[in-house]
């Protein structure tokens, strides 16, 4: 659901919600068709096929296998459009054909498919959460051997990620970057603010734009359709892995530390002094409640306006600003991010915490033809293929060429992304049980709103739990 | 290209289905016809029946029985986790204070709705009647109901858009509030329980054109020698419309509450988009979907789905009655 999040970011730049609604159901998928080997002689999906030539050179592992396979997925035209291309040559080299369909309400109709028993071939899921409900079906298929050896090239978290029961199901294809802060060097320069490097200075910079009295320092939008709440609950996770580093953050997210234990009470009531400072928000929206009733689509918009000096939003953000907005560092770019400074201190000086989210390419068939693509689509080759395509798209692969980036925030994202420096986590929300997650995002807005009190939003996601459980 | 291809194959396979399907009721029928004697009735009978039993049991009985016997079972509908529950699912949805609430507020839906709707509808359809130019007023109430609940939705969730005092307005009720002198008007989505009400508005500004034109309709085929009869008595205005008019147009009346009614109970488009039911809105449909849709608990979702069945049954049954009574009158 979340990840609407990153298929809404495109289309409502194109449109308004409008579109997101009413195109619900318009894709139609033929999952009849499932892979058929072109029986050349092929017993293992894991051997080599034909020896190809020319420009197919770099292809022949994956080829002897010609058939269909199906992906079905969260994104939707014009990235997956970008997909397509990326692959393109691919298709032509090997003889397998690669039918992409997006939906904007992937993340029902995938258990719906799965369910009926005719699901796709592959799907590439955006929650470690719902990838793990699929696995609990039984339907999941694990992984041919290159794509096992693959993963080695991401850092170790992503394979965690993907690992359900003991076992590694899935790797991952794109991967974002959310711990970033949207602002404006030109309003940053004709003001003399500086980029803030510690929690410390953040705060300190936030009093003073807000005493100042030119404009409030923050803004933010939670409204997202039926994943309304979603930012907020971003902005508590990396409050608790930047404040309580990443053990008490993946003990939070299995459940096993409580919204009701005192780390994440003192993290909700840093967030509480942070975006639910009356002084300090909703710049260009209204008072602290208005988050509640604004799209995260338009949160950052009053920043290019003068309203609003700052907003906590993930590096797809980036596709919600006008055609035509300056992006980058210099001080007369309109709009570029710095990275969120971690809370605490005493976690030391390397600590840099990072959340993010990604997908995972998981299969439910073990064709031959459907290995070779789960093969190709794990390597570097085919992701810098894909960043080739157009910006807007990184991956956490380590051995991907960086130099292929030309976007500043996917240089920026990508910087932290693959640094074996800094922790990552995947969005606490998405991590965890569907219930549970629908259940944060809407006791964070009945918190944002001002129905709810903080004891009260924790112990609705607890009790949550103890049902989901 | 590719599209093309694929769409002209599907299209070819329902024909063929489609086709098949008719070639094998053509023979049935033609073997029917040659049966005489003491099989021709029931056979007659069972042939034309047939299809439509069939149809009736993969498109209605068979799902219904299913969705009957998921909600008695818990989270998950295949794999090793399938348990059943018994009567849980129930139990959570009439004790958990959320889904509590919801079913009250979706009862607060049903009465309040239907019944704006049919006497806004009823008042238009009198008012108008004596324009003088009726056809533009009448299309123009009647448009809303042309438009889908979600296309009404996006358009009156600008009109209730929250922006503080000082910066520029989007929303017009916040616009036309401050116009008349309240400086301060409140974030109207979030204000409970406002916010259900100025919903319920969507539904009847949808509604009263569909009650308008049916009761207008019935209220011309009231034949003008009763209305004359009734003026030559002495009966005008009010009294004509209490004594001859509401009587004789009840059953339209009836008809047009239940009609309305039941789109209630399944409104879900109206919450879905304008709040996606936080805020002290959720309505019985909604929570359906948002159960087994995204947090994929198929027991929980089909117990809702069955509780609003049973409510339905009582007005589909009220209506099967009341057009039965008028057609053997």
């Amino acid at each position: 659901m979340a990840h609407k999040k990153r298929a809404l970011a495109v289309t409502a730049s194109v449109s308004a919600m409008a579109l997101a609604l009413s195109a619900c159901g318009s894709s139609s998928k033929s999952s009849s068709s499932s892979a058929t080997t072109a029986g050349s002689g092929a017993t293992s999906a894991t051997t080599s096929g034909a020896t190809l030539t020319g420009a197919c050179a770099p292809y022949s592992q994956y080829a002897g296998h010609p058939g269909t396979v199906t992906i079905f997925g969260s994104i939707l035209a014009p990235e997956s459009t970008s997909l397509e291309t990326s692959w393109s040559q691919f298709e032509k080299c090997t003889g397998i054909t690669i039918q992409y369909t997006g939906s904007n309400s992937f993340e029902s109709q995938l258990p719906v498919e799965v369910e009926g028993g005719s699901p796709p071939d592959l799907a590439v899921i955006p929650q470690p959460g719902l990838l793990a409900e699929m696995v609990n079906t039984g339907a999941v298929k694990k992984p041919p051997a290159q794509t096992v050896a693959n993963e080695n090239n991401w850092p170790s978290i992503w394979k965690t990620l993907a690992t359900v029961n003991g076992t590694f199901w899935a790797a991952p294809e794109s991967a974002n970057m959310k711990t970033l802060v949207w602002y404006s060097p030109q309003q940053f320069a004709a003001n003399g603010w500086t980029v803030p490097t510690t929690w410390q200075q953040l705060m300190t910079l936030s009093a003073q734009i807000a005493s100042s009295g030119k404009m409030k320092p923050w803004c933010g939008g939670i409204s997202s359709g039926t994943a309304t709440g979603w930012p907020s609950a971003d902005w508590l996770s990396q409050i608790v892995l930047s404040d309580f580093g990443p053990t008490v953050y993946s003990n939070w997210v299995a459940g096993k530390v409580k919204f009701s234990s005192p780390q994440i009470q003192a993290a909700m009531t840093i967030v509480k002094n942070w975006m639910q400072n009356p002084a300090w928000v909703n710049g260009g929206f209204g008072g602290v409640s208005s988050i509640a009733t604004t799209t995260f689509q338009d949160a950052g918009l009053p920043i290019l306006k003068g309203q609003c000096a700052m907003l906590q939003q993930a590096s797809f953000y980036e596709a919600q600003l006008p055609t035509g907005t300056t992006v980058g560092s210099a001080p007369t770019d309109q709009a570029y991010a710095f990275y969120l400074p971690p809370v605490n201190p005493s976690l030391g000086s390397n600590y840099t915490p990072i959340m993010g989210g990604g997908e995972f390419t998981t299969a439910f068939s073990s064709a031959p033809s459907v290995q070779m693509v789960q093969n190709y689509l794990s390597s570097p080759e085919w992701a810098d293929s894909r960043i080739k395509v157009a910006p807007g798209w990184v991956s956490a692969n380590t051995k991907v060429d960086k130099s292929l980036y030309t976007d500043p925030i996917d240089q920026l994202s990508a910087k932290y992304l693959s640094d074996p420096n800094s922790t990552f986590e995947f969005s606490a929300d998405d991590s965890m049980p569907a219930a549970v997650e629908n259940e944060f995002w809407k006791a964070m807005t009945a918190w944002f709103s001002g129905s709810e009190s903080q004891s009260a939003a924790a112990a609705q996601v607890d009790a949550a739990w103890s049902s989901a459980g | 290209m590719h599209l093309l291809t694929t769409s002209l194959d599907k299209l070819l396979g329902v024909l063929e289905a489609v086709g098949g399907f008719v070639a094998i009721l053509a023979f049935l029928f033609w073997l029917a016809g040659k049966v005489r004697g003491r099989f021709e009735k029931p056979i007659a009978n069972i042939l034309l029946l047939g299809p439509a039993v069939i149809l009736l049991l993969v498109g209605l009985v068979i799902p219904a029985i299913r969705t009957i016997f998921l909600s008695f079972r818990g989270q998950y509908v295949i794999g090793p986790d399938v348990k059943y529950v018994g009567l849980a699912n129930y139990k959570w949805a009439f004790t958990d204070p959320h889904t509590l609430h919801t079913l009250v507020r979706t009862a607060e839906w049903l009465v309040i709705v239907p019944l704006v709707s049919t006497v806004a509808g009823l008042v238009f359809a009198l008012l108008v009647d004596r324009m003088k130019y009726q056809v533009i007023a009448k299309s123009l109430i009647f448009m809303p109901t042309a438009i889908s609940f979600v296309g009404a939705s996006l358009i009156w969730k600008y009109v209730y858009q929250y922006r503080a005092p000082g910066l520029p307005q989007i929303g017009l009720l916040s616009e036309v509030a401050m116009k008349l002198g309240w400086s301060h008007p409140p974030n109207w989505l979030l204000s409970s329980p406002l916010n259900t009400f100025l919903m319920m508005v969507i539904l009847v500004w949808i509604e009263t054109g569909f009650a308008m034109v049916i009761m207008g309709a019935a209220l011309r085929s009231i034949p003008d020698d009763v209305i004359e009869a009734a003026r030559v008595d002495g009966a005008k205005g009010w009294r004509l419309f209490r004594s001859v008019q509401l009587p004789m147009i009840s059953s339209t009346v009836t008809v047009v509450i239940i009609t309305i009614m039941t789109a209630t109970l399944k409104i879900f488009d109206i919450v879905y988009t304008i709040t996606g039911g936080n805020f002290h809105t959720d309505v019985l449909s909604n929570e359906m979907y948002s159960q087994i849709f995204e947090e994929f608990n198929n027991g929980r979702g089909s117990a809702l789905a069955v509780i609003l069945f049973l409510a339905v049954v009582p007005l589909v049954t009220v209506s099967i009655l009341r057009l039965r009574k008028e057609r053997y009158a």
